[in-house]
């Protein structure tokens, strides 16, 4: 998919094309035949970049040229394009194994990806407006050190949907020959948030208004100290793309949130234009943080966050009131409740941190090690046991004199929860004890094929 | 095992067999007995220390001599004092770098590996066996050159910062060897 003639940088410890799949009942796929025209775009946009780069000597060239020339271009280039495009799609095959998705690819470096399908931690099906219009989709497997190159696209809207669905059984343990029919397992909708609440929580976000005002206040007052349009243009631009993501793009991209749950795990469908649909397995959330902004606190409305290790998703829900999100969390991290009321560091820690210590605290419940940090914009931050990698502590100078230290738990998603300032003796026993508990919560965690 | 136990202080040649032999043989016995009273430290090496310090002095040794002379030569004696000042780091280096190497620690327990280093900003990491991916044995030319292999630890958290940085080849190896081991039987995976 991604070897352009000249361009390619396909890994060499990856490229061994060659070999024939090891079992011959194995059948390869193609993508969908509307895929070679999502390059189509390419050489058009590699023409504009160079007309925009260059505005003086483009405008020279587009008076001489004459209609012949013009003809004769196209004459080039759309072939060149159409032969580019049809060489990527006849060059990429995808084939699905009991154990394995292995995608073939490339026309002059080979590459070919089997990715092992219990280690999935998260299946997503992405329809961009266009692919909407042309129905199709994206299919990508987040598998830890996937990256864009791994995901199928474009295949049919119904096939990639059973695609999934087949992948999912396959991931879960189901036996290989009932895994092709097994079919989209059930959905019980757990949440949908409306679109009032979306623009009510929008309008009530500092970033949105934040962003806003900045747009429209910092290219006014340059206006009136330096009269340069172009200064004014380089410092505008940036800010609306920022107060516009911020406020119409996360409309746009949290529209019609829905949270749902089903065998297969957990179902998140999104979006206005571009439509996702990413399904999180049961046992790969490593992490889930509730956060809840200043502005939304009177009405008791949160958004909760998760981590999936190798997984870009970062959203779970992005406003719900606190029960439901609630019970959301309990869905997700089965048999959990949010604490509620974590402790504080002790008093001495002001020395260390004044006043935003008493946004510290720290809850250890028998699932979860639960720290909440800030005071305006509390979060809380949740991780199973079962998820924790190690524990380090950690303790400088003066947080020495003071007898504080900080507990550090890493998890698989790359993120780390801290408990900052606990009393030192707290700290140590802390340490020990979670190192205990992040080991026996594993016997308890679900396993990697979660319905075998 | 006792000597095992201190062996960053009292640190002679003789300290690298006996934490290989007695510490690797004891540390599974008394740990899988009571995990929290108190683990059987072992230290690292003499020669690590002796290698960081002939470093220190190679490197600021020739420095002190140039800022001395070179200044002194071109612009006047005065000017010689410059090399007070990595003359400074190297009188300072020296004791730190012992400090340093006498705060490294590591314990393996029944079922994790405890790491303790630091004077002033002290940080003590532990790795569950089960949750590692991949253990690393690392060793330069100029650590070759003193007998010393460094272990690295993997998890699935990139921040999990668990190095043991100067060890006996042979323990580094006999640890590498035995962590893959304990990994494999309590292995966790994510």
């Amino acid at each position: 998919m991604n070897t352009p003639p000249g361009t390619s940088s396909a890994v060499p410890a990856e490229s061994n094309g060659d070999i024939p799949s090891a079992d011959e009942s194995v059948i390869e796929h193609r993508l969908h035949p509307v895929t070679p025209l999502r390059r189509a775009w390419a050489p058009l946009a590699a023409l504009i970049g160079w007309a925009v780069h260059d505005l003086d000597q483009a405008q020279r060239q587009l008076a001489k040229l004459t209609t012949t020339s013009l003809l004769l271009g196209l004459a080039v280039l759309v072939p060149a394009a159409a032969l580019y495009g049809f060489l990527t799609w006849w060059f990429t095959h995808f084939a699905v194994t009991p154990t394995e998705l292995r995608i073939r690819t490339g026309l002059f470096f080979r590459r070919t990806a089997h990715i092992r399908l219990e280690r999935i931690q998260a299946i997503d099906v992405t329809q961009p407006l266009l692919a909407r219009v042309a129905g199709v989709a994206k299919l990508r497997l987040d598998v830890i050190g996937t990256d864009k190159k791994d995901e199928l696209a474009y295949l049919g809207e119904a096939h990639a949907r059973a695609l999934r669905a087949e992948l999912l059984a396959r991931a879960a343990g189901l036996a290989p020959e009932t895994a092709h029919e097994a079919g989209e397992a059930p959905v019980h909708r757990l949440l949908h948030v409306p679109a009032g609440a979306l623009v009510a929580s929008i309008l009530l976000s500092g970033a949105a208004w934040g962003t806003l005002i900045a747009a429209a206040v910092v290219p006014t007052v340059l206006w009136f100290v330096t009269h340069n349009l172009w200064t004014v243009l380089a410092a505008a631009v940036p800010l609306v793309g920022a107060a516009g993501a911020s406020s119409v793009g996360r409309f746009v991209g949290e529209y019609d949130w829905a949270v749902g749950e089903s065998p297969d795990g957990l179902r998140i469908d999104h979006g206005l234009l571009d439509r996702t649909h990413e399904t999180v397995p049961p046992g790969r959330v490593q992490t889930v943080r509730i956060v809840e902004p200043l502005l939304w606190r009177r009405r008791d409305w949160v958004r909760v966050e998760l981590d999936v290790a190798g997984s870009s998703n970062s959203l779970l829900v992005p406003v719900a009131p606190r029960k439901m999100a609630e019970s959301v969390v309990a869905r997700v991290l089965p048999g959990v409740t949010v604490p509620t009321a974590p402790v504080r560091p002790p008093r001495r820690a002001a020395w260390c941190v004044p006043i935003w210590w008493r946004g510290y605290g720290l809850a250890v419940t028998d699932d979860v090690f639960a720290s909440r940090q800030g005071l305006l914009r509390r979060s809380i931050a949740l991780v199973p046991h079962a998820k924790v990698q190690s524990v380090r502590l950690a303790q400088g100078p003066w947080k020495r004199f003071r007898g504080l230290a900080d507990v550090h738990v890493d998890t698989g998603a790359n993120k780390t929860v801290t408990a900052r300032l606990r009393d030192a003796d707290e700290a140590a026993e802390l340490l020990q004890a979670q190192a205990d508990r992040s080991r026996t919560g594993h016997g308890k965690a679900r396993p990697d094929r979660w319905m075998a | 095992m006792d000597d095992a136990g201190h062996a960053p202080g009292g640190g002679t040649d003789s300290d690298d067999s006996t934490s290989t032999d007695a510490g690797a043989g004891t540390g599974t016995g008394t740990d899988s007995a009571d995990p929290r009273g108190g683990p059987v430290w072992s230290g690292l090496p003499r020669g690590l220390l002796r290698m960081r310090r002939l470093l220190l002095v190679v490197w600021l040794g020739p420095l002190t001599v140039a800022a001395a002379v070179v200044p002194g030569l071109l612009a006047g004696p005065v000017w010689g004092v410059f090399a007070l000042l990595p003359l400074a780091l190297l009188l300072c280096g020296w004791p730190m770098l012992g400090r340093n190497w006498r705060s490294w620690r590591y314990a393996e327990r029944a079922d994790d590996l405890l790491i303790s280093r630091g004077v002033l900003w002290r940080q003590e990491t532990v790795v569950p066996y089960g949750r590692m991916q991949l253990v690393e044995v690392t060793s330069g030319p100029v650590e070759r050159h003193f007998g010393l292999a460094g272990v690295q630890l993997h998890t699935a958290a990139a921040a999990t910062d668990a190095r043991i940085p100067g060890l006996d080849p042979a323990e580094a190896e006999r640890l590498r060897d035995r962590l893959t081991e304990l990994g494999e039987a309590r292995s966790a995976g994510l």
